[in-house]
C-alpha cells in the first residue's frame, strides 16, 4: 500500500539540484519579450493624463500599453468586475497598475516602467478602519450579522463582563518564487498559459474574456509554484492578462514576472482587523454572551473579502461552545493593496479575537488561560450519546465531531504542561529582566469552500499499455505536496509502486472547470476525483478478468504490482497489455463533489463545512523586559490530519504553517506611511521568520484517529488548520508579559519587540 | 572587461562583458543554469547562493549582488554543481529528501549551497550558516535535521577545488587595480568613479535603482587594503576587510564585537561586504561604525600621496555627508589595543540578518568603582553613527551605580532625537537606547539579560 507512507514530495530529488523548473526557468523560444508594469504614485485620484516618452525611448522598449489601448475588456478581478488591468480614469492605490511596458528583457522594462511622468488630480484617501466608517466606504450595503442565542441579554445577566479590542496586522505572503506567468501566442489567436498560479481555470476565464475568446482559445498549465499560500489564488491574473494580451499583439511569447519589490507593492496580502468585544462569563470562566465586532481594511478591490470576512466570523467561536453570540463584521474599502486569500482565509483573524477573549477571561478571574480553554470546549463527539443534542456553532451547525478536549488532555499531558507552568512562575518571581510565558491555544478550522459550489473537482487518468499510469487532476502543486499524496491514492487504488505513476502539470486542456486549489481543499476533492478514475479503469480490467477466469470482479485483486484472479496473478504490465488488445478502454475521468453541505451566506446559517480539523499547541516564550526582544523556546503541537496519507509531507504543513503562523503576530509588520505608501516592501524591512526563529525544541505529532466524515482514506485536511497553531506563541508572550505587573497588558498584534515592551509599560501602567 | 573563472569545475573565460553584469543574471540569461534562483535580487533571501572558491577558503555568497569581476580568478559552484559529476547526490542533498527538507522548493536550491559550504568547511553552527536563507514553507526545522545528519559524512572529492591561477595583471589595470599607489593616483584623477569593494550595498543601485554606476573600479585586487595586522598598540583592520574576517579576530580580542557582526547580515553577506564599504557609505545603521567608535577606533583615507587619519566619529558630519575629500578613499581603521570592556547591543525586528533599530556600543572602563572612560556610539538614534556626549559627560568620573546610570540614561535624551520608521518608533529608539545602559549593569552584576542564554 502507498497509503499513510511518509514518501518524500514528489519533486524533492529536482528540488535539491535545483531542476525543478518554475515559470521563469521554462526555456524561452528566441525574441521572447518581458513586461513591467508602470504603477500608481498616489493612493486615491483622477488620472488625468501620462507622459509615456521617457518610458518609450528608454532601450530595450519594444512598445507600452495603456488601458486605451485594450481592445477587449481586461478585468483581472475574481469576483465583481472592479480590477482593470491598467487604470483607467481614477487610481486607488499606490502601486496600481497604470500602464504595461514590453521590452525585450526583464531589467529594461522595469527600468522603463519608473520613468513615466503623471498628472493625477489627488483625492482624499481612505486608509484607517475610522476614515472608511466615516465614509461608509464598505463592499456590501452594511454590515453582516451573524447570531445565536440572546447575548445582549447574557451580556447583563452574566456575574462578570470584560471589554476590549485588538488590532492584528496583514501579512505578505512572501512565497520566495514571485509571481510570473509566460504566454505563448498560437495559431488563430489562441494562447497558450504557463502561470504560477493556485487556480489555472481562472486564469483560463479571465485571459480569454481579456483577449475577447471562448474559453476553449486558451490554455493554461501550471506544473508547480515556489509558494502559493493564497497569494496565488487571483494575484496571478495581471501577469497572465497582460502576458497573453502582448504576445497576442507582438506575436512573440510575453513573459513578466515581478521583482520582490514590485510583488510586494502591487499585490494583496493577508487582511487586517480589529476586533472589539464584549464578553460576560461566570466566576469559573464559563463563558455566558459574546457580542463582537469584526472590522476588516479590504483594500481598494473587493478581490475575495467577502468570503475572507465571512470565514472571520465562521471563526470567531473557534472551539468554544458559545450559547449566545452575536457578531457583526465590516468590510471596508480603503486605498491600500486589495487584501486577498491568505493560508486560513480570515480563520486566523476570527479566531485570534476568540482567544484574546479566552486571554482576557482568564487574566481577569487570575486563572491559568488554559484551564478557562478546556472548560468552554465543544463537547466531543465521543461524549455525544443516544438522544443528546450536538452542540451547534454560531451559524447553527452541528459539531458532532470534536476530539478537541481529548486531543488538548493528551498534549497538556505529553508536553509536561503543568510542571513547565510550575516553572515558569517561579522563574518568573526570581529574574528582573528575563521573564518566561507559556500558552496552549486549541484549533477547530472548518474544511470546505464556502462558497458551496466550489466544492468539486476533476481527474484524468490513463493507463497506458506498458502499465505505467499518467495521472492528472485539478490540483496544483504549491509545495504542499499534493501531487504525492494524490499519485499515493492512484498507487494504491491499481496495487502499483508509486514509480508506476507519472505525475504531470495541471492544465485546463485536461481537466476543465476547477476550482482553486485552496481553502485545505486539495487532497480533499482531487484525491477523491483520483480515486474515482481509478476506480472506474480498475472495474473495467476487474470486469474483463473476471470474465477471462471466469469469477465475479470482486475476486480480482490489485496489489503489489500484481493483478490476482483466480490461482493466476499477472504482472500489472501485462494486465495493461491484455485490456489493450481486448479494446478496454484504459482512461477515465472522475469527478468528485463534496456531500452533506449546505450554506446561506446572508442569513449566516447551515451547514457551511463538511467536517472540521483540530488541534492544539502548546509554546514557551522568553521575553526581554528591557528591549521587548523574545524567543520561542520550545512548541509542542498535536495536530489531527484523520488518517493521513502521508504523515511526513503533514507533518511537514503543520511545522512550516505554525512558523508561518507566529511569524504574522510576532515579526512580520506591514507599514504604510501617510500618503498610504508601503514601507515595508523587501526582505530587509519585512521580516519574515527566519532559521533561529523556529522553537528551539520542536516537537510535533499526529493525533491518532480517522476523519468521522468519509473524505479519501478517512484523511483530514491540513494545509491552513496548522498556521492557527501559532497564535500560541502570542498568547506565551502575553503571558510572559503579565508577569510584569498587575494591570491586563492589552497585547497587539504582531507582538514585535516594540509593542512587547510598551505591554510591558502597560501592566505598570506607564 | 574581460574575467576568467571556473564554473562547475569548467574554465570559463569572457571578454567584452558589462563590468556591472550580476552573476545571477549571467548564469540564469546568458546559460540558461536555472537552478540558481531570484528570489529578492538584493542579498537577503539567499535563494541565489553560489559557492565561491578563492586562495584562501570556500564561501557562500548571493549571485543576485556580485558582479561578474570580483569572481575573476574564483572558482564557483552553482546547485548544478553540488552532485558528484557522475550524478551522485550530495550528502546534504541526500539528507534533504530523506528529512523532508524542501516542500516548494523554490528556496531549496540555496539552501543546499549553503549547506554543502558549510559542510565543506566543517562548520555545524547551522544556525548561523543558514541565517541568511529565507524558507517561508517548513518551519526550517526539517533543513536542520537534514544539516545534522549530513554532518558526519565525508567531503565529496569534487568539491575541493584549487581556484585557476589569476593573470597577475588585469588587461583593465585601472578598472581592477593591483597597487595601493596606482590606484590612488589614479582614482584622484578620476574621483566620479565608482568604488566596488564587495558590491551589498552598491549592487542593489543597479538591481534596485536602475542607477547608472558610470565608471567603476574593483578594489578586491589591491594586497595593501586587505587584511588585518597587529602591532604592540593597535589592530589595523584593512579596508577591504570582509566582516567574515573581522568576526574571526574580534572573538577573542573583543567578543561583544564578534556577536554584534555575527548578526551583521548573513553568511552570505559578511562573506562579500568589507569594513571598509561599512564606513564609507555613511549609512546611519551600519553596525560596524558604532563599535568602532566606542573601541575609540582610528580612520585612515588616502588621497593621491597624502594620507590623513582621524578618530572615526569624526567621519560621520550628518546624514549623507562624511568627511572625505573628492578623489580620496579609506584605506582602513585601526583599533587601540585594550582590555576589553566593549558591549555591543543590537535592536531589530528578527534576531538575525536585520538592519538595526537602535545598535548601541556601550565602552566603559572603571578604576576601582570609579568610571573612568566611557564612550557610548550609537546607531539608528541620529543620521550619522553618534556619541552619546551628555550621557557620557553623566558617567565619566561618577561611582559606578545603578543611580548613576540611570541619571545618564535620563541625559541620554539631550543627545538623541530619533526618527520613527517601519523599524521602530523614536519613543521605542530612546527608550531601548537608555534600556543599553542598565543592560551593562545587570550584566557586570551577573544577572539574565538576554533571552538567549535561556533553555526551555
Amino acid at each position: 500500500m502507498s497509503i499513510a507512507k511518509p514518501l518524500p514530495h514528489d519533486a524533492a530529488a529536482l528540488h535539491v539540484n535545483g531542476s525543478a523548473r518554475y515559470v521563469d526557468d521554462i526555456p524561452t523560444p528566441n525574441g521572447t519579450l518581458h513586461l513591467a508594469f508602470g504603477t500608481s504614485p498616489v493612493a486615491a485620484g483622477t488620472l488625468n493624463s501620462m507622459n509615456l516618452n521617457a518610458v518609450r525611448a528608454t532601450e530595450g522598449v519594444i512598445t507600452v500599453l495603456t488601458a486605451s489601448d485594450l481592445e477587449f475588456d481586461a478585468d483581472v478581478s475574481p469576483s465583481a468586475h472592479d480590477e482593470p488591468l491598467l487604470a483607467e480614469q481614477t487610481v486607488a492605490y499606490v502601486g496600481q497598475p497604470t500602464f504595461l511596458v514590453i521590452a525585450e528583457s526583464h531589467i529594461a522594462a522595469r527600468k522603463a516602467a519608473r520613468l513615466a511622468q503623471y498628472d493625477i488630480t489627488e483625492g482624499t484617501p481612505i486608509f484607517t478602519i475610522e476614515e472608511a466608517l466615516a465614509a461608509n466606504s464598505r463592499f456590501e450595503d452594511g454590515p453582516r450579522i451573524y447570531a445565536k442565542g440572546d447575548a445582549k441579554a447574557h451580556l447583563v445577566s452574566a456575574a462578570q463582563s470584560i471589554t476590549g479590542s485588538i488590532s492584528m496586522g496583514g501579512q505578505e505572503h512572501f512565497y520566495l518564487e514571485g509571481q510570473a506567468a509566460f504566454a505563448l501566442p498560437g495559431e488563430n489567436g489562441d494562447v497558450l498559459v504557463h502561470s504560477s498560479t493556485q487556480h489555472p481555470t481562472e486564469i483560463q476565464h479571465k485571459v480569454a474574456h481579456a483577449i475577447g475568446k471562448p474559453m476553449h482559445a486558451v490554455r493554461v498549465e501550471t506544473r508547480r509554484m515556489g509558494g502559493g499560500f493564497g497569494g496565488k489564488e487571483s494575484q496571478g491574473n495581471a501577469l497572465a492578462v497582460a502576458c497573453a494580451i502582448a504576445a497576442l499583439k507582438t506575436g512573440k511569447p510575453c513573459k513578466m514576472r515581478y521583482d520582490r519589490d514590485d510583488d510586494m507593492i502591487i499585490t494583496g496580502k493577508r487582511h487586517d482587523f480589529r476586533i472589539d468585544y464584549n464578553c460576560g462569563f461566570d466566576n469559573d470562566g464559563l463563558i455566558q454572551a459574546i457580542d463582537v465586532k469584526h472590522y476588516t481594511r479590504c483594500g481598494w478591490a473587493q478581490d475575495l473579502s467577502l468570503p475572507v470576512a465571512d470565514r472571520a466570523m465562521l471563526h470567531a467561536d473557534n472551539a468554544y461552545n458559545l450559547p449566545n453570540i452575536r457578531i457583526e463584521s465590516h468590510r471596508l474599502k480603503t486605498n491600500i493593496q486589495s487584501a486577498t486569500a491568505y493560508r486560513g482565509f480570515g480563520g486566523p483573524q476570527g479566531m485570534l479575537g476568540m482567544e484574546r477573549i479566552v486571554d482576557h477571561i482568564a487574566q481577569t478571574l487570575g486563572v491559568d488561560p488554559a484551564i478557562v480553554r478546556q472548560k468552554n470546549y465543544y463537547a466531543s463527539g465521543g461524549s455525544l450519546t443516544g438522544k443528546m443534542k450536538p452542540q451547534t456553532t454560531p451559524y447553527g451547525q452541528e459539531v458532532t465531531d470534536s476530539i478537541v478536549a481529548e486531543l488538548t488532555d493528551t498534549l497538556m499531558s505529553s508536553s509536561d504542561y503543568s510542571t513547565r507552568r510550575a516553572t515558569v512562575d517561579e522563574w518568573n518571581s526570581n529574574n528582573q529582566i528575563i521573564k518566561r510565558g507559556i500558552a496552549m491555544t486549541p484549533v477547530k478550522f472548518g474544511i470546505s469552500f464556502t462558497l458551496t459550489h466550489l466544492n468539486q473537482a476533476g481527474a484524468l487518468v490513463h493507463v497506458y499499455q506498458d502499465g505505467s499510469i499518467h495521472l492528472n487532476h485539478g490540483g496544483t502543486e504549491m509545495g504542499q505536496g499534493l501531487f504525492q499524496k494524490v499519485a499515493q491514492v492512484a498507487a494504491s487504488r491499481f496495487g502499483v509502486p508509486i514509480e508506476n505513476i507519472k505525475i504531470s502539470a495541471t492544465d485546463t486542456a485536461k481537466v476543465p472547470n476547477t476550482s482553486a486549489t485552496a481553502a485545505s481543499s486539495g487532497t480533499d476533492l482531487n484525491g477523491m476525483a483520483v480515486k474515482i478514475a481509478c476506480d472506474k479503469i480498475r472495474d473495467r480490467i476487474a470486469a474483463h478478468f473476471a470474465e477471462l477466469h471466469d469469477c465475479n470482479a470482486a475476486d480480482v485483486s490489485f496489489s503489489k504490482g500484481h493483478v490476482r484472479v483466480a490461482a493466476k496473478s499477472y504482472r500489472f504490465s501485462e494486465v495493461a497489455q491484455i485490456a489493450y488488445q481486448a479494446r478496454i478502454s484504459l482512461s477515465a475521468t472522475g469527478f468528485y463533489k463534496t456531500p452533506d453541505i449546505q450554506w446561506d451566506r446572508i442569513k449566516g446559517q447551515g451547514r457551511p463545512f463538511f467536517y472540521f480539523a483540530y488541534g492544539a499547541a502548546i509554546t514557551e516564550v522568553a521575553i526581554d523586559t528591557l528591549t521587548g526582544e523574545n524567543r520561542i523556546l520550545r512548541t509542542d503541537i498535536l495536530h489531527d490530519a484523520g488518517a493521513s496519507i502521508n504523515p511526513a509531507l503533514d507533518i511537514g504543513q503543520i511545522e512550516g504553517g505554525y512558523v508561518q503562523g507566529a511569524g504574522w503576530l510576532t515579526t512580520e509588520e506591514l507599514v504604510w506611511d501617510q500618503k498610504g505608501r508601503l514601507r515595508t516592501h523587501t526582505p530587509s524591512t519585512y521580516k519574515i521568520p527566519a532559521c533561529s526563529d523556529r522553537p528551539d525544541i520542536f516537537n510535533v505529532d499526529l493525533w491518532d484517529g480517522e476523519n468521522a466524515a468519509d473524505t479519501i482514506f478517512k484523511s483530514k485536511a491540513v494545509g491552513e488548520p496548522p498556521f492557527m497553531l501559532g497564535v500560541s506563541a502570542f498568547f506565551a508572550l502575553s503571558d510572559a508579559i503579565s508577569a510584569c505587573g498587575p494591570i491586563f497588558a492589552d497585547l497587539q498584534a504582531p507582538a514585535t519587540a516594540e509593542e512587547v515592551l510598551a505591554a510591558i509599560g502597560r501592566t505598570q501602567d506607564v | 572587461m574581460n574575467v576568467s573563472f571556473r564554473l562547475n569545475g569548467k574554465d570559463v573565460e569572457l571578454s567584452n562583458i558589462s563590468a556591472t553584469t550580476t552573476l545571477l543574471d549571467w548564469l540564469r540569461i546568458d546559460q540558461n543554469l536555472h537552478g540558481t534562483k531570484e528570489g529578492c535580487n538584493e542579498g537577503d533571501c539567499g535563494a541565489c547562493s553560489v559557492i565561491v572558491t578563492d586562495e584562501t577558503s570556500a564561501k557562500a555568497l548571493n549571485a543576485c549582488i556580485l558582479f561578474l569581476p570580483q569572481l575573476d580568478g574564483k572558482a564557483i559552484r552553482t546547485v548544478e554543481g553540488i552532485s558528484a559529476p557522475d550524478g551522485t547526490p550530495h550528502p546534504v542533498q541526500t539528507e534533504m529528501i530523506n528529512h523532508h527538507g524542501s516542500q516548494c522548493g523554490f528556496c531549496t536550491p540555496g539552501f543546499v549551497v549553503s549547506m554543502a559550504t558549510a559542510h565543506l568547511n566543517g562548520d555545524t553552527d547551522h544556525d548561523v550558516a543558514l541565517a541568511g536563507n529565507l524558507c517561508r514553507c517548513t518551519g526550517y526545522a526539517p533543513i536542520i535535521r537534514a544539516a545534522k545528519a549530513a554532518e558526519n559524512a565525508p567531503v565529496p572529492a569534487h568539491m575541493v577545488e584549487t581556484p585557476p591561477i589569476l593573470r597577475a595583471k588585469p588587461k583593465e589595470k585601472d578598472l581592477v587595480p593591483t597597487d595601493l599607489e596606482g590606484f590612488a593616483n589614479w582614482y584622484e584623477a578620476n574621483p566620479e568613479t565608482t568604488l566596488i569593494a564587495g558590491a551589498t550595498d552598491v549592487g542593489l543601485w543597479l538591481t534596485k535603482h536602475f542607477s547608472d554606476l558610470g565608471q567603476t573600479a574593483f578594489l578586491n585586487r589591491i594586497p595593501e587594503l586587505r587584511g588585518i595586522s597587529e602591532t604592540d598598540d593597535e589592530i589595523h583592520v584593512g579596508a577591504m576587510t570582509t566582516l567574515t574576517e573581522l568576526l574571526e579576530t574580534m572573538k577573542t580580542k573583543h567578543p561583544s564585537f564578534a556577536t554584534l557582526i555575527k548578526r551583521y547580515g548573513s553568511t552570505q553577506v559578511r562573506n562579500a561586504a568589507t569594513i571598509g564599504g561599512n564606513i564609507a557609505n555613511g549609512s546611519p545603521i551600519g553596525d560596524g561604525p558604532p563599535a568602532l567608535i566606542a573601541l575609540d577606533a582610528t580612520l585612515h583615507l588616502r588621497k593621491g600621496s597624502t594620507t590623513r587619519q582621524m578618530p572615526i566619529a569624526d567621519y560621520f558630519i550628518e546624514y549623507g555627508k562624511q568627511d572625505r575629500d573628492s578623489g580620496e578613499f579609506v584605506t582602513g581603521v585601526s583599533i587601540p589595543k585594550a582590555v576589553d570592556n566593549l558591549h555591543c547591543y543590537k535592536l531589530s525586528k528578527r534576531f538575525d540578518q536585520d538592519i538595526s533599530a537602535v545598535c548601541g556600543c556601550i565602552w566603559i572602563e572603571l578604576d576601582d568603582d570609579t568610571i573612568s572612560k566611557v564612550r557610548l556610539a550609537y546607531g539608528g538614534m541620529a543620521g550619522i553613527p553618534k556619541r552619546a556626549k551628555h550621557a557620557e559627560d553623566m558617567l565619566r568620573g561618577k561611582t559606578w551605580s545603578e543611580d548613576t546610570i540611570r541619571n545618564a540614561m535620563d541625559e541620554m535624551t539631550k543627545d538623541f532625537a530619533p526618527l520613527s520608521d517601519m523599524r521602530a518608533s523614536a519613543k521605542y529608539r530612546m527608550q531601548t537606547a537608555q534600556n543599553m545602559l542598565l543592560r551593562v549593569w545587570y550584566e557586570r552584576n551577573g544577572q539574565t539579560t538576554s533571552v538567549h542564554e535561556v533553555t526551555p
